[in-house]
């Protein structure tokens, strides 16, 4: 990416809103993660 | 007036320069370095020339359009008191301390338009941004109302329409970017009769102080406020006195706002990344003690039951064996008796062969 | 709930009736002032301190204060203390009812509450740790929303979307915790952004792990001085495992209490050695330090201890009393009384009438809202209906 920066604070609001849609993918990826990874596990009661 | 219509003409020129120029130089260090806007302007405050006649705010108040003050704007007598920028006033001077002369000193404070701003920093919609013509800007059109710029400014610059119920603004110095946009130059600037404001690139200003500084060594202290202060600002400060004692705060140090807040900013995404895992594994952990001690207490149970099952056979072979022994018993007594029967009977029987003579009825019977 | 209904109909004017409604109509005048007005017309605010009791009181005491839905779901649900099973739903209900009045307190402050929305909708200030809190506060507040409603459901006979809900018990209480810590910790880093104003004895780097911790034990105090309350005012609301269960859950998170605040201490230290403030202690400002540090964290940690050592339920109730009021004070110290600590005194912010008045109109409006749900619904006793679900 060839996107200039003359200030850190357009450097932040740029990293920082890529890191927020980053952080939402990560929590709903690990959540899926642990679906697959558990996904043979005998079943046992939720509660 | 600071600098003519044709000078700034040429510094807009210069700036457009400089930033081609610059352009390479932050690509060739990967924007890990910021060095602002290149050309960006500023305006120089000599407070040594300053004569407090409040000519600036009634500019200022003018181009503006702000409401106009209940004191007119020549009434020196609100000098005597300090005052600070408000909803109705973006820019102020105040009168301090006799200089060494015996002349008081009179600064001029308005938003001082942060390389790094904090308020930028600070505000959760964008609503205020840095420009590249050096401005702070503000957008009503985003704003919540929320007042953290406020919180995070060091100088204390925006003001806030507290008595708009539904409809409140920050209000702010905005470098007059809108006239700096076409061409024209602050209106303080304009109106400053005795030079102590001068706009132009920030660049050349810096040097500008410091060869006022240099010329006059003893006019002036050795230091530009604004150069580093938070990041440095797009106002810079030449003064006599102490910046202490003009109502200028020494202590903000040079890091821009945005880096007090990095760490934490830092910290919530790893936050996110790392917790879910934390905390699945402690649940997995907990959860499996559970399992480690239902099965305990299963297994425990089927324990119990198989020694209950061992007592029980055992219980039974006993049984059993009593069982046989008692059948065996009873056989061994039928059997005997039986014996004992068949040996009567042959007894008797050979009674009879021995008595031929008793009654054949009694053989018959017998058999 | 027929002995509740027969004796509300005795009689309306019952003294909790009349104070409450006093409140709240004297909070509906100032509503109208405030949105007539302005902000000017009702509080003492002014351009050198924006901020004053709505966002030191009812947001930050309000959302520390209701850390006790995460702590509590969290020891139950996620570290497996199940003998704090009925802990649970009060603690939930009175976190998603603080969270709510949090939000709806903004709605005074900021100067245009239909645009909160904004932050996440519209235009993203990610730079800013207020953008963070917005995000989490709304993304926390749906959460517990789904996590209470399980109990309105019942009470509304909706078994099935019910059953649904309660399979995600899990998820939310991982997110529930994920959320509380970001934003817990973020409105301490709030502050951050202003060394200059905040007097350093309070300004650290360490703020947002103050505000993180601090949190943990203002929630479980809340859920031992709320379970206080509730027994004297819902006893017969509760069934018996409830009951049994509120003991060991007063003295259990007393204990942890104790523990976490002992902790806090000793990281309020660090911060100062860190930094090298010792010189501050001898000053005004230290002793003031000094009072909120031993007088409201080690002293009613030290109660604690004793408490729950000596199976003493009064003393637990006592010591997360003035537990919450070490929390609320070390906010205020934030906010406002160590905020703009350099300006002259004549510059300094005190609350106004109107201010206070909107703040108890708040808190008021919390407590008319929880008897409501709490007389109704399944929250201290597990309705009959799914009594083996969970």
């Amino acid at each position: 990416m060839d996107t200039i920066f003359y200030t850190l604070q357009d450097f932040m609001i740029h990293s920082k809103s890529i890191t927020y849609i980053l952080i939402g993918g990560i929590l709903i990826g690990l959540m899926l993660f642990w679906l697959f990874l558990t996904g043979r596990d005998e079943k046992k009661r939720t509660f | 007036m600071g600098i003519s219509r044709r000078q700034f003409l040429g510094f807009l020129g210069a700036a457009a320069g400089t930033t081609a120029v610059s352009v390479k130089k932050s690509e060739a260090a990967a924007n890990k370095e910021f060095k602002g806007y290149p050309g960006s302007f500023g305006v120089l405050h000599d407070t040594t020339r300053c004569i407090g006649c409040r000519k600036c705010e009634q500019a200022c108040n003018k181009v503006n359009e702000l409401p106009l003050p209940k004191i007119p704007f020549d009434d020196l007598s609100v000098l005597n008191t300090k005052r600070r920028t408000q909803q109705d006033a973006y820019t102020v001077v105040n009168r301090f301390v006799e200089n060494n002369e015996g002349q008081p000193v009179f600064v001029k404070s308005q938003c001082n338009h942060c390389l790094e701003p904090a308020c930028a920093s600070a505000c959760f919609v964008k609503a205020l941004r840095k420009v590249k013509t050096g401005a702070v800007i503000y957008d009503a059109s985003l704003c919540v109302g929320c007042r953290y710029c406020m919180i995070a400014c060091p100088f204390n610059i925006p003001a806030y329409e507290y008595n708009n119920p539904l409809t409140p603004r920050i209000m702010k110095c905005t470098m007059c970017h809108p006239r700096i946009e076409k061409g024209l130059i602050p209106g303080c600037v304009e109106s400053c009769p005795k030079e102590a404001l001068t706009f132009g690139p920030r660049e050349k200003l810096l040097k500008t102080a410091r060869q006022r500084i240099e010329k006059y060594p003893d006019k002036y202290i050795d230091y530009i406020y604004g150069e580093s202060e938070m990041g440095g600002t797009s106002w810079l400060y030449l003064s006599g006195r102490p910046f202490k004692e003009i109502g200028m705060r020494e202590d903000l140090g040079i890091q821009p706002a945005a880096t007090f807040t990095s760490g934490p900013l830092a910290t919530v995404p790893v936050i996110v990344g790392l917790w879910p895992v934390l905390l699945t594994g402690i649940y997995a952990i907990s959860k499996r003690k559970e399992k480690i001690s239902e099965e305990e207490r299963i297994e425990a149970v089927s324990r119990s039951v198989a020694v209950a099952g061992e007592v029980m056979k055992a219980k039974l072979a006993a049984l059993k064996d009593t069982m046989t022994k008692e059948k065996e018993a009873a056989i061994n007594l039928e059997v005997r008796r039986a014996l004992e029967e068949a040996a009567k009977k042959s007894e008797s029987e050979q009674q009879a062969e021995s008595a031929k003579d008793e009654p054949s009825d009694t053989s018959k019977e017998d058999k | 709930m027929s002995q509740e209904t027969a004796r509300v109909n005795e009689s309306i004017f019952t003294p909790f009736n009349v104070i409450s409604g006093i409140i709240i109509i004297a909070g509906l005048i100032v509503t109208v002032l405030r949105f007539t007005k302005g902000l000017g017309a009702v509080t003492n605010l002014d351009n050198n301190n924006p901020w004053g009791i709505w966002i030191g009181f009812d947001l930050l005491c309000g959302v520390a204060l209701a850390a006790g839905g995460f702590v509590t779901s969290a020891a139950c649900y996620i570290f497996g203390l199940k003998r704090y099973h009925s802990a649970v739903r009060p603690a939930i209900l009175t976190a998603f009812l603080g969270y709510a009045l949090v939000v709806l307190a903004l709605h005074y402050d900021v100067g245009r509450p239909w645009r909160l929305p904004y932050p996440i909708f519209i235009s993203q200030g990610t730079t800013s740790l207020l953008f963070e809190v917005a995000l989490c506060v709304f993304l926390y507040l749906s959460v517990l929303f789904i996590e209470y409603s399980p109990a309105a459901l019942e009470w509304l006979g909706l078994k099935k979307i019910r059953s649904m809900i309660v399979k995600l018990t899990l998820v939310l209480t991982i997110f529930g915790v994920i959320l509380s810590t970001l934003h817990q910790s973020s409105l301490g880093a709030l502050f951050m952004i202003a060394p200059s104003k905040l007097h350093p004895l309070w300004y650290s780097n360490y703020l947002m792990v103050y505000f993180f911790v601090s949190s943990i034990f203002a929630g479980l105090s809340m859920v031992i001085f709320e379970g206080t309350l509730a027994h004297r005012y819902f006893h017969h609301k509760m069934d018996e495992t409830h009951l049994k269960e509120s003991k060991d859950v007063a003295f259990g998170f007393g204990k942890a209490a104790s523990f976490v605040m002992m902790g806090y201490v000793g990281i309020k230290l660090i911060g100062i050695s860190i930094d090298n403030n010792w010189h501050y202690l001898t000053t005004g400002w230290g002793v003031w330090y000094l009072f909120e540090l031993i007088g409201f964290v080690a002293l009613p940690a030290f109660i604690y201890a004793i408490a729950v050592r000596e199976k003493n339920l009064r003393l637990v109730q006592s010591a997360s009393l003035i537990s919450i009021i070490g929390v609320v004070l070390n906010r205020f110290n934030i906010s406002l009384v160590a905020f703009n600590w350099q300006l002259p005194s004549a510059e300094r912010y005190f609350p106004s009438w109107s201010e206070i008045v909107i703040s108890l109109f708040v808190v008021t409006l919390g407590i008319v809202v929880y008897r409501f749900i709490v007389t109704r619904m399944p929250i201290f006793y597990e309705h009959p209906d799914y009594q083996h679900d969970n």
